[in-house]
């Protein structure tokens, strides 16, 4: 598999070159979050705005209030944490097209709890007029932008980082509200985001060559929540669903689907893989995916769960582990 | 650079007739239903400076009456409207108004009114069910164009607007109103900090400095002085005059102040014109009547400043 560097470092200038209206801000996380290459490019058009970030989200209302698309980046917990109002009363309340581009999900930094975004699906997807989209490789990196940029209103874009691996065809763009089919089969639904995709598939074929049917969709638009592919998918599959996903079990992709099977009546059982209901720790992505219950393994119990029997799966059936870190080399910080 | 006004030598006593108005009709309107009056009693000379003299606005155009609140903004809800129409048409020469603390927004409304920019019979939909004449203000509401009633938002939002509009080329200034209550917000720090930064000399902010807040007196919630000081120490070009001191108020924002915001910390009195009011002090913050009687004396102070 292809892994790449600093995707959205190169998707975010070629940006700019085409978009004279994009502004970049910054909370002195220019490198970590690969804005540099558009500072450099558009040095009149980006803002160093320290570390003041209640400030910045208010800040950026009034650019796109004035017609400019700001493109505001940092790590997402001091965005949705720290200035969750300025980002509900300046930015979702007027419906400003304000792009907030959150680095560190879940277990994608050792940073520790301060730094890992692990609340961040449930806390804006409860907003009205934001809609959140999430990225699980390259290729949804490099559509970021483009999928925002068709939205009328504020976007959360939950960002990857670092070195990532392309799982979907360069061409084969994100779409706004359309998941991804990677896997077709009747029983079991397997809805996965963001990094949560590929370790998912890493267990599929193992759960194939057992002879389990396997729907897989990799969902990347959170809100709104409204694909027909995941309510078919979610209605045919004859053992039930099963959602994994780099968050907190409350409030973030299990929840959406829960609700879409409650609202719709479908009456399937549903099996959440996800972050305990719990703060992490700084450890590396490897061991806070096990440590805290979104790796293969955790798939393949909750499948076990479903299908009622042992799978007996070894880890020598389940495809390789991803060796790629969400971190570069030129990162002023190490986390 | 002092800029070229129209002269008008009248300017001095307009300005004073809208002050005089404001606290007039928000007298009133307590007597009637009870209201932020102490807000109108410090800031009615600078709001009336504002729209008499200070800033650079087109005529109104927003409707006379109010309408009715047409739903939050939305890309579903195209209806919605701005309460920034009363303060004219967007122009590149044209100045902007920030009102950052909305609970103003019954002075801010007898302002429109005093100048009109809102019909008299405006206010009668005041803090009624469904109007947008909201207690305190929306950015539907006349006059308004942010919620401002989360503090230390709407400096921000107003910096972004400077920066973006320098950005184009604009010439109009951005002025935002503010109390000192708010102050206590750091986010109004974080913006000052950065507008002085960004060196953003097309902002001009005004302090309403009445030394009031919810639960009393400023200094003792949480002191705020020098106030002055904090804003020159934190990048801004800051003055201090008395806020009912038109002339001063209007010489303070005319000082050059080439790559700095400028702020005007502007002195005021919670009871000015309407020293009934010193009974209740220091607890100004929203007037209900205690009793009939203490209402029928606001009415006759009203009775007062009408003749």
């Amino acid at each position: 598999m292809e892994t790449i560097s600093r995707v959205h470092a190169k998707a975010l200038t070629e940006w700019g070159r085409e978009h004279p209206e994009a502004v970049v801000l910054s909370g002195d996380l220019t490198t970590s979050c690969e804005a540099d290459g558009f500072r450099d490019a558009y040095p009149d058009r980006f803002l160093s705005m320290g570390l003041a970030e209640q400030n910045m989200m208010s800040f950026a209302a009034g650019l796109a209030r004035e017609g400019l698309r700001p493109l505001v980046h940092t790590f997402a917990v001091f965005m949705y944490r720290r200035a969750l109002d300025q980002i509900e009363m300046s930015i979702a309340y007027p419906n400003l097209p304000v792009r907030i581009v959150g680095f560190l999900p879940g277990v994608t930094t050792p940073g520790g709890a301060s730094h890992q975004a692990t609340n961040d699906i449930a806390v804006l997807r409860s907003l009205p007029n934001m809609t959140v989209i999430e990225a699980g490789d390259a290729t949804d990196v490099e559509s970021m932008l483009e999928v925002a940029d068709g939205v009328d209103g504020p976007v959360y874009c939950r960002m990857l980082r670092g070195a990532l691996p392309r799982l979907f065809p360069a061409s084969d763009r994100m779409r706004l509200g359309r998941a991804r089919l990677l896997s077709d089969g009747g029983e079991i639904a397997l809805l996965s985001s963001g990094i949560c995709t590929e370790e998912a598939m890493r267990v599929v074929n193992a759960l194939q060559a057992r002879g389990l049917g396997v729907r897989h969709l990799h969902v990347t638009t959170l809100k709104p929540f409204n694909d027909p592919l995941v309510l078919e998918t979610c209605r045919t599959a004859s053992l039930g669903v099963i959602t994994m996903e780099n968050h907190t079990r409350l409030g973030g992709l299990g929840t959406c689907v829960a609700e879409l099977i409650a609202e719709h009546g479908i009456g399937k059982r549903q099996i959440s893989v996800a972050l305990s209901d719990s703060y992490l720790q700084g450890a590396s992505p490897k061991y806070l995916m096990a440590r805290y219950g979104i790796d293969a393994n955790a798939l393949v119990r909750a499948v076990e769960e479903l299908a009622g029997r042992d799978l007996d799966i070894g880890e020598d059936e389940l495809g390789a582990a991803r060796t790629g870190t969400y971190f570069f080399e030129k990162q002023q910080e190490a986390l | 650079m002092v800029q070229a006004r129209p002269i008008n030598d009248n300017w001095l006593a307009e300005c004073q007739a809208l002050a005089d108005g404001i606290r007039r009709r928000v007298l009133s309107h307590t007597v009637a239903h009870g209201g932020y009056l102490s807000q109108a009693c410090s800031s009615a000379e600078v709001i009336g400076f504002l729209y008499g003299r200070g800033m650079n606005l087109g005529p109104s155009e927003g409707p006379l009456i109010p309408p009715p609140f047409a739903g939050a903004p939305s890309k579903d809800n195209p209806g919605h409207t701005s309460g920034m129409l009363y303060n004219g048409r967007r122009a590149a020469n044209k100045d902007r108004f920030f009102l950052s603390p909305t609970h103003y927004a019954l002075t801010l409304y007898a302002a429109l009114i005093e100048s009109g920019r809102l019909g008299p019979d405006g206010l009668s939909q005041f803090n009624t069910d469904g109007s947008t004449v909201e207690m305190i203000g929306g950015e539907h509401s006349p006059g308004l164009e942010t919620n401002g009633g989360s503090f230390g938002q709407t400096i921000s939002q107003a910096a972004g607007v400077a920066w973006a509009r320098r950005m184009k080329g604009d010439t109009g200034k951005v002025w935002v109103f503010m109390s000192d209550g708010e102050c206590q917000e750091g986010q109004v720090w974080e913006a000052i900090m950065n507008m002085a930064f960004q060196k953003l000399d097309n902002v001009h902010i005004v302090v309403d400095n009445n030394g009031q807040q919810v639960d009393g007196r400023v200094e003792e919630v949480m002191g705020l002085e020098p106030l002055d000081a904090k804003f020159a120490a934190f990048g801004a070009h800051c003055l201090r005059v008395d806020g009912h001191d038109l002339a001063a108020l209007d010489a303070a924002f005319q000082t050059p102040h080439p790559g700095k915001p400028l702020v005007v910390v502007a002195d005021t009195d919670p009871t000015h014109d309407i020293g009934l009011l010193k009974e209740r002090w220091p607890n100004l913050h929203y007037i209900r009547f205690a009793s009939e009687d203490e209402r029928s004396r606001y009415a006759d102070a009203l009775k007062a400043m009408e003749i």
